[in-house]
Parts: structure tokens; C-alpha cells; sequence
């Protein structure tokens, strides 16, 4: 699941959170909506790491060239 | 001239051995004489004949033997030997009837040379990767640090990928491992490995390849010393990490890989990040971001702080200034006290209501009041006429 955004644009944007929210003067109002931007994406980090196991495939080429991905029972 | 004739005469003709006698003879000969063996000498005008057989002098200072190595021997050792290398050989001395000439059927081919033959192909391998800029180590791209999608080149039912499955299970679970089945030693497996690495440009959202193998012996390695498999390596449409298992000697795969890691274990932690210190990090940017806006709600809340500060001050000043003016209010307001003024010797009459007698008319023959002083009240009377 090669997602939208990748998640190094994800932990990229929420380092560039952090790094304002503890840097800048910034109004209260902006700051919040930082900050709730930072959560969201940090609860989508957390999802993306959750999977269980990691899984194995395996690619195929059929005689047209043709590729498949089928599972891999190794 | 007779005496010519005679010899001829002399000689029954059944009696004279034919070319193909002699050297057939000859043959069984040399072959029961001389068991295979091993030559030691050196190389001379070295000749690769397109049926793939090689044919060669091996000479020292005094003689030399023509020999031959056919193509289903010599196609074992990685490359060619040059003219004036010297070198051992196991062959069968033979008679070649067709020439009548003595030969060796080389079998095995040895350098004598450091590193020998391997070391020959090797070198030569390297020097045109080399020169293509392939050996650059500027080339060599990072590793993605999350891979989501790892490619992995290898045998299907070898040690090397059951050993890559385990440790990306337990050090990356969330990647997904796309295995492409290739061989790794013997024959075909040159091609093999050139096909699945073309493969890799056609896989979606790849964004890491292992290629390797577990460790084997030093011919069941040299595949990956192939020039071909090194350039393949090169062109791959994203990162390459090179596991071919063994710890001392570096292939050519190796050195044009973005990442050599000397065993199939050590290339999948090369390629995974440790979940757990992922999430670490992702917790210590989550107690940033509550730190950050704590800090920030708190400067907010100093600024108020600072606000309702100045505007108390400014209340309290203004409150004093309407004490100091309640204050002269005050002492103005007791001047006009009318009991001041009873004290200066006034006093005020009032009917028994209380209402304030200010006119004679109010005061008719005998009408009872109340005068009230500076120190109390008294009853009084006006008289009856």
C-alpha cells in the first residue's frame, strides 16, 4: 500500500509542525490548527505501522511477459 | 637404381603398415603408456574456435605439446587464459590420427598466477565497469528509509530468503516482500538473474531490491561476478542491495550495488527500519507537538495575563481618583449639612407630620410645633393672640 502521501512526507510535515509550533511566534489560533494537523497525521503514521505480518509474494512472468503477483507459499 | 627396385621387391607389400596403422598404433601406445596427468608449462598462441572448443601450445624452454580443451570443459572456468600465462593442466596425452599429431585433451586448466583465471575474469569484468563509470561510488543511491515494497532476487527455496522473510517480519512487518524466482548457480543462471533484475522496472511502487544468495563455494558464487549480472545490477530502477553470502571476497555485483551487505540477513536490516524505534520517534514528535502547544498556550495566556494586569492598573487608578473626588464630595456635602448649620445657632420648625415651617402663614394662633436644634428637639406653641 504505496500510499498518498508517502509516509516520509508524513513524518517530513509533521517534523515541519513540531519544528513551528516550537519555534515561531505564532497566534493561538494557527498553533491549535497545527497542532491538530500534527495529530492527524500522527495517528495515520501510527495506522500505517500497524500491520501484523509482513507479506510474501511472488512475481511471475508468463510467457507473453506478462507479469502476476500471486502469493508465495515458501 | 636395381637395388631400388629390389628393396621394393624384397618388401612384401602386405608387410608395410599403412598411415592410419601407425598412428592408430601409435595412439594405444602413448594412451596405455601415459595416464592422464598433469602439465605444468606455459601458454602459447591460444586459439578459441567458434565451436567454443580452445586450442593452445603448452610449452617450456625446450619443447611444447599441442593441446586442446573442448568447449564442454573449458565452458567451467570463467575466462580464457592469455599466451604466456603459465598454468597447470590435467589431460590424457593422446595421438590425433587425423594429424598424426600428439596431443593433450586438457580436462582441467589451472593459473598458476595469483587469483588464476578467476582473478583474470574478474579483473577484466572490473576494469570495464570501470571505465563506464559503474564503479563510481557517487553513483550509489541511498536506501529508502520506509520501504513499503521490498523486491527480493533470489532462489525461491533458498536459505538466503527464508532467512530475509524472518528478519523483515520481525524488524518491518508492515513492508510487503515481492519475491522474483531466479537461479543462482550452475547453468542459465547468469541469464536468470539478468531477467529478474529487468523485471524489477515493471514492478509498481517498488522502492528497495535485495539480490543474493546464501553462501556457497567459490564457483557457486562466481555468478555474481558477471559482468552482465554487475550492469544489471546498475540499470535497476531503484536501489540495490547486494547479499551475496559470503564475507571476503566481494563480487562484481557487490561493488556496483547501492548497498553490500555480507549476508542475506544483514541485507534485509539494511533494507528495513526497526518498527519499534519508528514508533519511538513518532512519540517523541507527539510530545513535541503537546510540549509545543502547551508553550505556545502558555505565552498566550502570559500576554492575557499581561493584558488584565494593565487594565486592573488602569480600573484602580481611575477608582482612586473617584475616591479622592468622593472625598471633597464628602466634606462639601457636609458643610451643607443642615445639622452644621443648626450648630451656628439656626433651628427648623416642623409640624407634628414632620413637614418644615418656612412662612408666617403657617403659623396661626396657637399652633403646636417642633423645633428642632443643633443638640435635640423641643415642643412649642404659638401663642393664642
Amino acid at each position: 500500500m504505496p500510499g498518498e502521501p508517502s509516509f516520509a512526507e508524513q513524518l517530513e510535515r509533521l517534523e515541519e509542525i513540531v519544528r513551528r509550533l516550537e519555534a515561531e511566534d505564532l497566534d493561538l489560533d494557527d498553533a491549535l490548527r497545527l497542532f491538530e494537523e500534527g495529530v492527524e497525521r500522527l495517528r495515520q503514521a501510527r495506522e500505517r505501522l500497524a500491520a501484523a505480518e509482513a507479506k510474501v509474494k511472488q512475481v511471475v512472468a508468463d510467457h507473453a511477459g506478462n507479469l502476476r503477483v500471486e502469493d508465495f507459499d515458501g | 637404381m636395381g637395388v631400388t627396385l629390389d628393396l621394393f621387391a624384397a618388401l612384401a607389400p602386405e608387410g608395410a603398415w599403412t598411415v592410419s596403422e601407425v598412428t592408430r598404433q601409435a595412439r594405444a601406445v602413448v594412451e596405455a603408456g601415459l595416464p592422464p596427468l598433469w602439465v605444468r608449462g606455459e601458454i602459447s598462441g591460444f586459439k578459441a574456435w567458434q565451436s567454443g572448443h580452445w586450442y593452445f601450445a603448452l610449452r617450456d624452454r625446450a619443447s611444447q605439446i599441442r593441446c586442446v580443451m573442448f568447449q564442454k570443459d573449458n565452458r567451467r572456468l570463467p575466462a580464457a587464459p592469455a599466451d604466456g600465462m603459465q598454468v597447470f593442466v590435467f589431460g590424457r596425452p593422446t595421438v590425433w590420427e587425423d594429424k598424426g599429431e600428439f596431443r593433450l585433451t586438457v580436462v582441467e586448466l589451472l593459473s598458476t598466477e595469483r587469483g588464476g583465471l578467476w582473478q583474470l575474469a574478474f579483473e577484466k569484468a572490473k576494469a570495464a565497469l570501470a571505465k563506464d563509470g559503474l564503479l563510481d561510488p557517487a553513483r550509489k543511491r541511498p536506501l529508502p528509509v520506509h520501504p513499503w515494497r521490498i523486491a527480493v532476487v533470489t532462489s525461491p527455496d533458498g536459505a538466503a530468503l527464508r532467512d530475509i522473510i524472518a528478519v523483515t517480519r520481525r524488524r518491518w512487518p508492515v513492508a510487503e516482500l515481492l519475491v522474483v524466482p531466479t537461479r543462482v548457480q550452475g547453468d542459465g543462471a547468469e541469464q536468470s538473474i539478468c531477467d529478474a533484475l529487468a523485471l524489477l522496472g515493471r514492478i509498481e511502487g517498488l522502492d528497495v531490491a535485495i539480490v543474493g544468495r546464501g553462501g556457497g563455494s567459490r564457483e557457486d558464487l562466481w555468478t555474481f561476478n558477471s559482468e552482465r549480472i554487475a550492469r544489471a545490477v546498475a540499470g535497476a530502477p531503484v536501489p540495490v542491495i547486494s547479499a551475496v553470502g559470503h564475507e571476503t571476497d566481494v563480487t562484481l555485483c557487490d561493488l556496483v550495488a547501492d548497498h553490500r551487505a555480507p549476508t542475506p540477513s544483514a541485507a534485509a536490516e539494511a533494507a528495513t527500519p526497526d518498527r519499534s524505534e519508528v514508533l519511538a520517534a513518532l512519540a517523541r514528535l507527539g510530545a513535541r507537538l503537546g510540549r509545543g502547544l502547551a508553550t505556545r498556550a502558555e505565552r498566550t495566556g502570559q500576554r492575557l495575563e499581561r493584558s488584565f494586569d494593565r487594565l486592573a492598573a488602569a480600573a484602580t487608578r481611575r477608582l482612586e481618583r473617584h475616591r479622592h473626588g468622593l472625598a471633597a464630595l464628602g466634606g462639601r456635602l457636609d458643610a451643607l449639612s443642615p445639622l452644621r448649620i443648626l450648630e451656628r445657632g439656626y433651628s427648623v420648625a416642623r409640624d407634628p407630620d414632620g413637614r418644615v415651617l418656612k412662612r408666617v402663614a403657617q403659623f396661626p394662633p396657637g399652633r403646636a410645633f417642633r423645633l428642632r436644634v443643633s443638640d435635640g428637639e423641643v415642643a412649642a406653641r404659638v401663642p393664642e393672640s
